[in-house]
């Protein structure tokens, strides 16, 4: 399990990587994207990895922390996907604009050629 | 305590004005006039009920606890020379007040102008009164702000832009100097508060630091009081409305500087530094100003190098330092103030009565305006120091300091006549002032008729003149007690003896004077003709122009030296600089991480896990198919994306994390359309870039490809090293244990969202609200490249099919799930504090409910049906969300306590009701309006582009 979660986080962020240095600035935010999911299943395994234990509590009596996954990194997981749906859509609307203005996709606004 | 109070108040009073007179209609010349003048006369009031307590050395001090816990206090104290100074702002500011509402004209906006005065005269308090030396600096950067709102004011205008920015960049970057300079001595005397160091002189003085401390000080002083080489602002300030000019940049503003020095002389003076740098730096700001006032054509301009003239007088006495030159200096400020803020009203009057303010076109309006003449006259008789008049006496003073003050140096030998000089010149200019304006022959070719201002216009400058007058006759009944309690308050209570009278029997300073007048007279009388019409100041002053060397420093500064240091310092490119980070980034982590001892044990795949292996097979697939397509097939890498973004939500499902996996898969739609709209404006790539197969590009790729390999490898090492090792206790444990206990909720992660760390949330809603914005703002004047304006083909066939048939049967399900989605919406939100779900999701989940409408049916068609005002929704959103924060003020809890309790509703049970959850009905709100807003404001672009003509629509025409 661990390995696997490993192994998976190491090909998002290799992916996201790749594309966040790519010149299209399609490329790039479908980079973010990836790397956004890579960074957060990080995070979220920092709290390591429980089977069926869903941090919903019964009601009173005694809990045992142990029988539970960690809240923490999922409580900052769930904001840092809705704050990088809200980057994604800032560098959108950035990149259409762009776009719009300078004629091309280059993230840099010219090509490289100009 | 109630005298602590009021000194509070006196600060307070004016910003609470200036906020009410910005909300007053555009017209309300009248309410304006009246809040501004109450302000004023409550500030009066106010000073009048603290006299006796300054009277005499007596001083008030009241500390305000504001951030207790890193020691920041509100300290304000108020002693004789505060109370004065108080008094002049106050004072001359009721007059502007009532001036201002006769000066502008019927178009200019005055809420603008009066909340800014208001909010002036608040600064200034703040800054007269302030007892901690970092405040008085912060006070002092706000005036300095206000001023510029105000030079600006007329911002359709050039010159009142470019004046407001240079007065801004000089007075400001002084300002910072200033703030230097107080740290410093903050540190030296090792506190804050005013009064310890007003009694540490001898310590700040003896301290090796002294003279960058001084010179630093001395930057925001002069800066600000317009000393010779900073002048040059004050003259392009002019731009200003003139009851600006007045209040700000004659009576009270500029005299900060002067302020400043008189209050720290106790703790900074009476060096040979000081008295060569603040007398010398005077005496030549006073000389200038007077030379150059003489060429001036414009009134104001006259005015404002008179004022330069009158700020460096008053500087040079500061300089010189003795009891008598500080009486003389203080009694100047007042003096000073009274005559030119009448003077400037009067130029004023000139300007609005007669269209003018050209000295080379007015004449002989004495005959026009009688009235407005003769106190113009007394006035600026007071400012060439006639006898009689208040301007003389604190001349004569400035005289008798500059002759009696003996410590050997040239600068002291020189003094007296650089004193009679500049007196002369002061003479010449207000001659030239009263014969070429108000006597001569009846101008012809003025753009109005003059004549007569409105009574109460001139009402402010005939109480100034009076005043000028009663102070000039009789200056100890009208001033000694005050100027006493303001000398008492810098010097200590042994003042030496000193008299304010008229006739000291003929000495020196009364020689100096006749000298003085009658040279003023003969230098403005025999090249008159050549003054009148020659050019504005002789050739060397022209050359000497520091305003004209402003903008090329500004340029160079903010332009040229910034664009040099980035061609040498920053990478180009954002490839380029993507590139550093992420090589940073590895670095970083590789220095941190690699000496730490790595042996981790191999972790075991068992059978069970096979499912999860296939899973991510799949997932890490997609991510590396998504990262491969990206770049040609846009809508492929789209899908695949989804894909590994569909499997990392199955993990947080297999991996307990349920509301992740709900809010992950929502997000995931949204993105998804959200990109689905963008696709359309970018260029079309059906063939290959050119170039992209030559070798440089290919190398490129290959050393990126390295990078991000060893970024993978880098990350999976790390996670598998933490994942390998035993959690040490987490904060998470305490999470769990009272969640439900001190939360009231049992999904402890939406309790941590909502409850524990609230003001995290708040923080993450705002940041979504300011993109959502953004978005909204940079998408209004979106221009689309010329080849994506046409409608995409398959749009265009769709069209022709009519697109309600081609979407039929979709539409009518999309339209009918609008309801359950909602249901949907509700169900999260309300289960949210004890099962998965909450404010996000069911904010995600709402946005995507109205969104399918715009799916469904086309765009005008919902908008006549549904009202979507995301702004709203996400300004109620954040509004909620503060006021149930505060809410927990009233209970005298800290910000975002929650409280909570189970109710018992008939039919449905028991229902978890907390304060959290009205915040959460606030996160709710404000994720649906800011993503409704993204979406909505991108899917426009198409409707403005390509306004839709449907066949259907071009048929019934015909």
């Amino acid at each position: 399990m661990e390995l696997i979660l490993a192994i998976a986080i190491g090909i998002l962020t290799g992916s996201g990587v790749w594309l966040l240095l790519r010149p299209r600035s399609y490329q790039v935010i479908v980079g973010l994207c990836l790397l956004a999911y890579g960074v957060n299943l990080f995070i979220f395994a920092m709290g390591r990895l429980y089977v069926g234990a869903a941090p919903i509590m019964p009601k009173g009596g005694f809990v045992d922390p142990t029988a539970y996954a960690d809240p923490l990194p999922q409580a900052l997981v769930l904001t840092a996907i809705v704050i990088s749906f809200a980057t994604t859509a800032l560098f959108l609307v950035v990149m259409i604009a762009s776009r719009g203005i300078t004629g091309t996709d280059h993230v840099d606004g010219k090509e490289r050629s100009q | 305590m109630v005298e602590q109070n009021l000194l509070l108040l006196l600060v307070l009073t004016p910003f609470i004005s200036a906020a009410l007179a910005a909300t007053l209609p555009v017209g309300s010349r009248n309410a304006e006039t009246w809040l501004a003048g109450l302000t004023m006369a409550v500030a009066l009031g106010i000073l009048a009920v603290l006299y006796p307590a300054v009277a005499e050395g007596g001083r008030i001090i009241g500390e305000f606890e504001w951030a207790d816990s890193i020691g920041l206090d509100l300290t304000f104290r108020i002693d004789g020379f505060a109370w004065l100074f108080m008094v002049l702002v106050a004072g001359i500011g009721m007059l502007v007040i009532l001036y201002a509402r006769y000066y502008m004209g019927p178009d200019d906006p005055v809420p603008r102008l009066y909340s800014c005065l208001l909010a002036f005269a608040g600064s200034m308090a703040g800054l007269i009164l302030s007892g901690n030396i970092i405040m008085l600096v912060v006070f002092w950067e706000l005036t300095s702000l206000v001023s510029f709102l105000l030079i600006g004011y007329w911002f359709h205008r050039q010159d009142a832009r470019d004046g407001a920015r240079m007065a801004l960049v000089v007075t400001a970057s002084g300002g910072l100097c200033l703030l230097v300079a107080m740290v410093l001595i903050g540190q030296i005397v090792g506190s804050y508060q005013l009064d310890d160091v007003l009694k540490a002189g001898t310590k700040i003085t003896a301290h090796p630091l002294y003279p960058v401390v001084l010179i630093l000080f001395l930057l925001g002083a002069f800066t600000k009081s317009a000393q010779f080489p900073f002048h040059f602002w004050l003259p392009n300030a002019m731009a200003a409305p003139t009851p600006v000019s007045s209040y700000l940049h004659s009576a009270t503003m500029v005299k900060a500087g002067v302020f400043l020095l008189l209050r720290f002389h106790p703790a900074l003076g009476g060096t040979d530094a000081w008295f060569q740098i603040v007398t010398g730096i005077g005496l030549i700001t006073l000389l200038l100003g007077a030379f150059v006032a003489l060429f001036k054509h414009d009134l104001k301009g006259m005015l404002a190098y008179s004022t330069i003239s009158h700020l460096g007088l008053i500087t040079a006495l500061a300089g010189i330092g003795t009891p008598l030159a500080v009486i003389a200096a203080v009694f100047h400020i007042v003096n000073h103030a009274v005559f030119k803020a009448s003077l400037f009203m009067a130029a004023g009057i000139i300007d609005h009565e007669a269209g003018t303010r050209d000295m080379r076109r007015l004449s002989g309006l004495a005959k026009f305006m009688p009235i407005t003449a003769s106190l113009a006259i007394i006035a600026s008789a007071a400012m060439a120091g006639v006898p009689l008049l208040n301007g003389f006496l604190s001349k004569e003073m400035f005289f008798d300091a500059a002759y009696t003050h003996h410590n050997g140096s040239l600068l002291d030998n020189a003094a007296p006549y650089i004193a009679v000089l500049a007196g002369a010149f002061s003479a010449a200019y207000s001659l030239r002032f009263i014969i070429t304006v108000f006597f001569g022959p009846k101008a012809t070719d003025l753009p109005h008729e003059p004549h007569e201002p409105h009574h109460l216009m001139r009402l402010p400058v005939g109480l100034l003149v009076a005043i000028c007058l009663a102070v000039g006759i009789a200056p100890q009944v009208m001033l000694g007690p005050w100027l006493e309690s303001a000398a008492i308050a810098i010097l200590g209570p042994d003042l030496p003896y000193y008299s304010l009278k008229i006739w000291h029997g003929v000495n020196a300073p009364l020689i100096m004077s006749i000298i003085a007048m009658s040279l003023g007279v003969l230098i403005y009388l025999l090249p008159r003709r050549w003054i009148d019409a020659g050019e504005e100041g002789p050739a060397l002053m022209r050359a000497l122009n520091f305003g004209a060397m402003f903008d090329p420093a500004l340029h160079l500064f903010t332009k040229r030296l910034p664009q040099a240091a980035l061609r040498l310092l920053s990478a180009h490119g954002l490839q380029a600089q993507l590139r550093a980070m992420v090589l940073m980034g590895m670095a970083g982590a590789y220095f941190a991480l690699g000496p730490l001892e790595w042996n981790v044990p191999m972790p075991e795949v068992n059978s069970r896990e096979l499912v999860f292996a296939l899973l991510w097979i799949v997932g890490g697939a997609c991510a590396i198919g998504a990262a491969w397509q990206a770049k040609y097939h846009r809508f492929a890498a789209l899908v695949l994306m989804g894909g590994a973004g569909m499997v990392t939500c199955a993990t947080f499902v297999w991996l307990s994390a349920p509301d992740l996996a709900v809010t992950q898969l929502l997000v995931e739609i949204a993105t998804t359309t959200l990109l689905l709209l963008g696709m359309r404006w970018l260029p079309k790539r059906d063939q290959e870039i050119p170039g992209d197969e030559k070798f440089s590009p290919r190398l490129r790729r290959f050393r990126d490809l390295l990078i991000a390999v060893f970024c993978g490898v880098g990350m999976t090492a790390i996670s598998l090293a933490v994942l390998l090792t035993k959690p040490g206790n987490s904060v998470g444990d305490w999470f769990l244990r009272h969640s439900y206990v001190e939360g009231g909720g049992t999904n402890v992660v939406n309790v941590i969202l909502v409850d524990f760390r609230a003001f995290d949330t708040f923080g993450e809603i705002a940041v979504l609200a300011i993109v959502g914005l953004t978005v909204y703002a940079l998408l209004r004047r979106f221009r689309p490249a010329p080849e994506s304006v046409e409608r995409p083909r398959p749009q265009l066939e769709a069209e022709e099919q009519a697109l309600e048939s081609y979407l039929f049967v979709p539409a009518v399900i999309m339209q009918w799930m609008f309801a359950p989605i909602i249901a949907l919406a509700a169900y999260l939100f309300f289960r949210g504090h004890d099962l998965p779900g909450g404010g996000f999701a069911a904010g995600v989940t709402f946005a995507i409910g109205l969104l399918l409408q715009y799916v469904a049916a086309n765009v005008r068609w919902v908008e006549a049906r549904l009202t979507i005002l995301p702004v709203r929704w996400m300004g109620a959103g954040i509004c909620i969300a503060a006021a149930t924060g505060a809410g927990s003020w009233i209970f005298g809890m800290p910000f975002l306590t929650t409280h909570y309790q189970y109710l018992d509703i008939p039919m449905i049970g028991k229902v978890p009701a907390s304060t959290a959850m009205l915040f959460d009905l606030g996160v709710f709100s404000l994720v649906v309006g800011a993503i409704v807003i993204m979406l909505i404001a991108i899917a426009h672009q198409s409707l403005r582009v390509a306004p839709r003509t449907r066949p259907s629509d071009a048929e019934e025409k015909e």
